[in-house]
């Protein structure tokens, strides 16, 4: 029978994981469970529960940062960013909907544990390029803190990005620094229709390496595209522009001359726009079989359509394109994750990651990318170094780590 | 000087014929150095207060021949110190007595260039600005951009995390880089991400970057590069107080602006730039400001708008917009020849590099004030108004037999103030040596441990770049003890289930 830890403050944490080392228990460490189901499928011999950790530490709009407690509730963070008008840049993807649960249900250690990137990754980067600074207890049961709460920072190695994407396994994160920035004022998003997907990847590639200043870049094939938030049934080639209004209007000029030879072009409003990113963010399309095996996919940009269509044709997969073609959404038609053939495609040119996939499967399939053996005795030594009895989250990225 | 490295290896140095042959058997030609004369351009970077020959300086060519010189140091207990273009202003390249330095300087080839995808393929060696020169052809640029950046290589921002005047909104070296090739003390090469965003396992990059040559040597680099903005354009604010400034600069950015550069001179410094290229600066105001915007041209006029607007509100007694590209450039050339231009004020300067809370700007200028008097030496003042970055320029004479030494002390008041006010010691030049024994005002002992743990994952026997960034050296067996005696159950009050 499995205990579960609900420590008040930090020093619980460190009792929790000094009983976890001198028993040589694993802890299993958590927010509030919502992405409970990402990852490798591991048995820990208890839960280590840090939502009690709750709160904002410090909020200085006109400094751009923001600092809070590993499990506050990242919703309640968004709302208090949005009342001064500023948000997490590289748009926080809620993974609830697509994991089988609510949304709005994730805490912040959560969010910066998977480090995983919204629409707006093309520009604003991933969520480890905000991570600015952390406290954390490492599985030698010590607290330690690294980075600090100014963006422009090179005094010693930049931890908190490490721990950034790390599902936990290096550190028990008790407060988190980010960096915030304003929510543009206004959005709107120009459409092409009809386009396959190789030729939705060229124009993609066209745009983003244009000055135009595309805030985010993706495909969405008809049978997608079927379930957004957009008018036809035609599939369909987005591109953000976001700022203030004269500039948006100038850019969907430029963008419109460049992109008329490709199709039929459209545009969507504000409140359209948000609808339809906030659903490709979210991956709604592929919320609604949750037994479906879900990769996550990133790859080379303008290699997506040649390894979408390979994944599509060995395992007749339904997908979508963002980051200009970098980021491949693959949703299985049934449980079997198809893993060699998803991974075959990839092969050299990126990453892949089952986000989604039946506990059954989990127990078996590689969720993460094989590395490489000097890649791999790098890892080794990070997390021995951090947590040396592999008493954290042990197995949810790679076996035995 | 008061700097104390580690101890020399005596037994390293007796075999020191021995080592130049082996590194020869791998290097060939001109690429292993061993003569005092020809070592002298190496032995020091571009903190000049510090020198030292190195045991040989090794040249290599391929990554090959990088493999092979550190895997022989690896099997020899031969320390390592790499170097790009040696212009660190902390030190991180200041070679040792006891160790080769490598010098990655012909690794200076553009490899690849991939404008679909926005990358550029680069080996270590090329310059930052010929990044930007290999790709400008297309419209595009590589977007960190170090005041060096001439001469400062692509391997050594990597190692320093470099920034520039425009990474508050393009971001820093750790932003802008998607992959490397790096060769492992032991030999061992690993390429990390690539052209894609994402990459598999721990996020390593964001270690490599800025690790200061202490976990590994970059070979190769895949960088994000960017299509130039539209239209570039700046705004000269001056103001009669600092304090005035610094509420202008929170302003801005509290209207949800992001400049492309927001830099900031005081009075010392803006005398200094103006007597040597005649930017025009007004020599009545206390502070100036340089606000540049870039992007589209219709977004670019309507911002500039709102911060003269902003900067009218908060009292600016000079407000000039530039209307055409001469007029920019002219605005900037003061500020980018800011460091010279106090040179010609003193025979030396002291360039110090700390983060500060914006917020924190007037009160952090009174203080330096104050240690001005302490000390007795003079300060002009350059700051990354945007980024909270400060540059005091401590003016010198190293011909005066103490004023080297009150210079340093100056510059450690000011960096331990940056850390009192929720700031850090350094915001992109680096710890190096230079600041190496002030970390404990950032850091206690538990976080300096666990920070080289992380170098024993890559460098156990602690060969690579010894005596930088960290005050104390120890052992990666002694790091790696644990110190655990409890066995109770944790806080046995709270509820289980």
């Amino acid at each position: 029978m499995s205990n579960i830890f609900k420590p008040r403050d930090e020093n619980e944490i460190v009792e929790a994981v000094a009983w976890a080392v001198s028993g040589e228990k694993s802890l299993e460490v958590t927010g509030r469970g919502s992405k409970r189901a990402l990852g490798r499928a591991a048995q820990y011999d208890s839960t280590l529960d840090v939502s009690q950790l709750s709160g904002v530490v410090l909020y200085e709009p006109e400094e751009l940062i923001f600092s809070a407690k590993a499990g506050t509730p990242v919703a309640e963070i968004e709302k208090l960013l949005a009342a001064n008008r500023q948000e997490f840049a590289f748009e926080p993807v809620d993974l609830g909907p697509v994991l089988g649960g609510k949304a709005g249900e994730g805490t912040l250690g959560g969010l910066v544990s998977v480090n995983f990137a919204g629409p707006r990754r093309v520009k604003a980067g991933n969520t480890r390029d905000h991570a600015l600074g952390v406290k954390a207890v490492s599985g030698r049961a010590e607290i330690f803190k690294a980075g600090g709460r100014v963006v422009k920072n090179v005094t010693g190695y930049d931890l908190p990005k490490l721990l950034t994407g790390a599902y936990g396994t290096l550190a028990v994160m008790t407060e988190i620094t980010l960096k915030v920035l304003p929510v543009a004022e206004d959005v709107e998003t120009l459409l092409v229709s009809g386009l396959s997907d190789q030729r939705a990847i060229e124009a993609l590639a066209l745009a983003s390496a244009s000055a135009w200043d595309v805030s985010a870049a993706a495909h969405f094939p008809a049978p997608v595209a079927a379930k957004l938030p957009i008018r036809g049934s035609a599939a369909a080639t987005a591109f953000r522009l976001e700022g203030i209004a004269p500039s948006i209007a100038y850019r969907r000029d430029k963008l419109e001359a460049m992109l008329k030879s490709f199709g039929a072009l459209g545009t969507l409003k504000a409140d359209e726009s948000r609808a339809l990113w906030r659903a490709a963010r979210d991956v709604l399309p592929f919320a609604q079989n949750i037994s479906h095996a879900l990769w996550r996919i990133s790859v080379t940009p303008t290699l997506g359509a040649k390894i979408g269509g390979a994944i599509a044709a060995a395992t007749g997969a339904s997908l979508f394109y963002d980051w200009a073609g970098g980021l491949i959404w693959a949703e299985m038609p049934g449980e079997e994750p198809h893993e060699q053939a998803v991974r075959g495609a990839v092969g050299g040119n990126g990453h892949a990651l089952l986000v989604r996939a039946t506990p059954a499967v989990r127990a078996h399939a590689a969720v993460f990318g094989p590395l490489g053996a000097g890649h791999l005795k790098v890892m080794r030594g990070l997390k021995e170094s951090f947590d040396p009895k592999a008493v954290l989250n042990p197995g949810r990225m790679y076996a035995g780590m | 000087m008061s700097l104390v490295m580690p101890e020399l290896d005596r037994g390293v140095i007796a075999r020191r014929a021995e080592i130049v042959a082996a590194l020869r058997g791998i290097v060939p030609g001109e690429g292993v150095i061993d003569s005092a004369v020809e070592m002298k351009p190496f032995e020091s970077d571009a903190l000049t207060a510090y020198k030292t020959l190195p045991l040989a300086v090794v040249l290599p060519e391929t990554v090959e021949q990088v493999s092979k010189v550190l895997r022989y140091c690896y099997d020899n207990k031969i320390k390592v110190v790499p170097r790009g273009a040696g212009t660190s202003l902390s030190g991180g390249s200041l070679p040792l007595g006891d160790a080769v330095l490598l010098g990655m300087s012909k690794f200076n080839r553009v490899l690849e260039i991939d404008y679909d995808n926005r990358v550029a393929v680069v080996q270590p060696g090329v310059t930052n600005l010929g990044v930007t020169k290999a790709v400008e052809g297309e419209g595009f640029y590589y977007a960190p951009d170090p005041s060096s950046q001439i001469a400062c290589s692509i391997g050594g921002n990597i190692a320093e995390n470099s920034g520039g005047v425009h990474c508050l909104k393009y971001g820093m070296t750790m932003n802008n880089v998607l992959g490397v090739e790096i060769v492992l003390i032991s030999g061992e090469v690993l390429r990390i991400g690539g052209k894609h965003l994402d990459a598999d396992g721990y996020d390593l990059l964001s270690v490599i970057i800025g690790s200061e040559g202490l976990l590994g040597v970059v070979t190769e680099v895949t960088v994000r590069i960017l299509k130039k903005p539209e239209i570039a354009r700046a705004v000269l604010v001056g103001f009669p107080t600092s304090e005035q400034a610094g509420d202008c600069v929170a302003k801005i950015i509290g209207s949800g602006i992001i400049p492309a550069g927001m830099e900031m001179m005081d009075k010392p410094a803006i005398h200094a730039a103006e007597a040597f290229v005649h930017a025009g600066y007004p020599l009545d105001v206390e502070a100036l400001l340089i606000v540049e915007l870039d992007g589209p041209q219709a977004e670019c006029d309507h911002l500039l708008e709102k911060v003269t607007a902003i900067a009218k509100s908060f009292g600016a007694t000079t407000l000039r917009v530039s209307n055409s590209e001469a007029e920019r450039l002219n605005f900037w050339a003061g500020r980018k020849a800011a460091f010279p231009a106090v040179g010609r004020l003193s025979p030396d300067y002291y360039c110090v590099d700390g983060t500060i809370p914006r917020g924190k700007l007037p009160l952090v200028l009174a203080r330096m004030r104050e240690f001005s008097e302490k000390h007795r030496l003079r300060v002009a003042n350059v700051f990354h108004a945007g980024d909270g970055n400060l540059h005091p320029l401590i003016l010198y004479d190293a011909n005066e037999s103490d004023e080297l030494h009150r210079a340093e002390e100056f510059g450690a008041d000011i960096l331990k103030l940056c850390v009192e006010v929720g700031g850090v010691l350094t915001g992109e030049h680096g710890v190096g040596v230079e600041k190496r024994d002030l970390m404990p005002a950032m850091f206690n002992e538990t976080d300096l441990a666990q920070q080289q743990r992380v170098k024993c994952a890559f460098d156990a026997d602690g060969l690579l770049n010894p005596g930088k960034v960290f005050p104390k050296l120890h052992r990666c067996a002694e790091l790696g003890r644990m110190h655990i005696h409890a066995g109770k159950v944790p806080f046995p009050d709270l509820p289980r289930f």
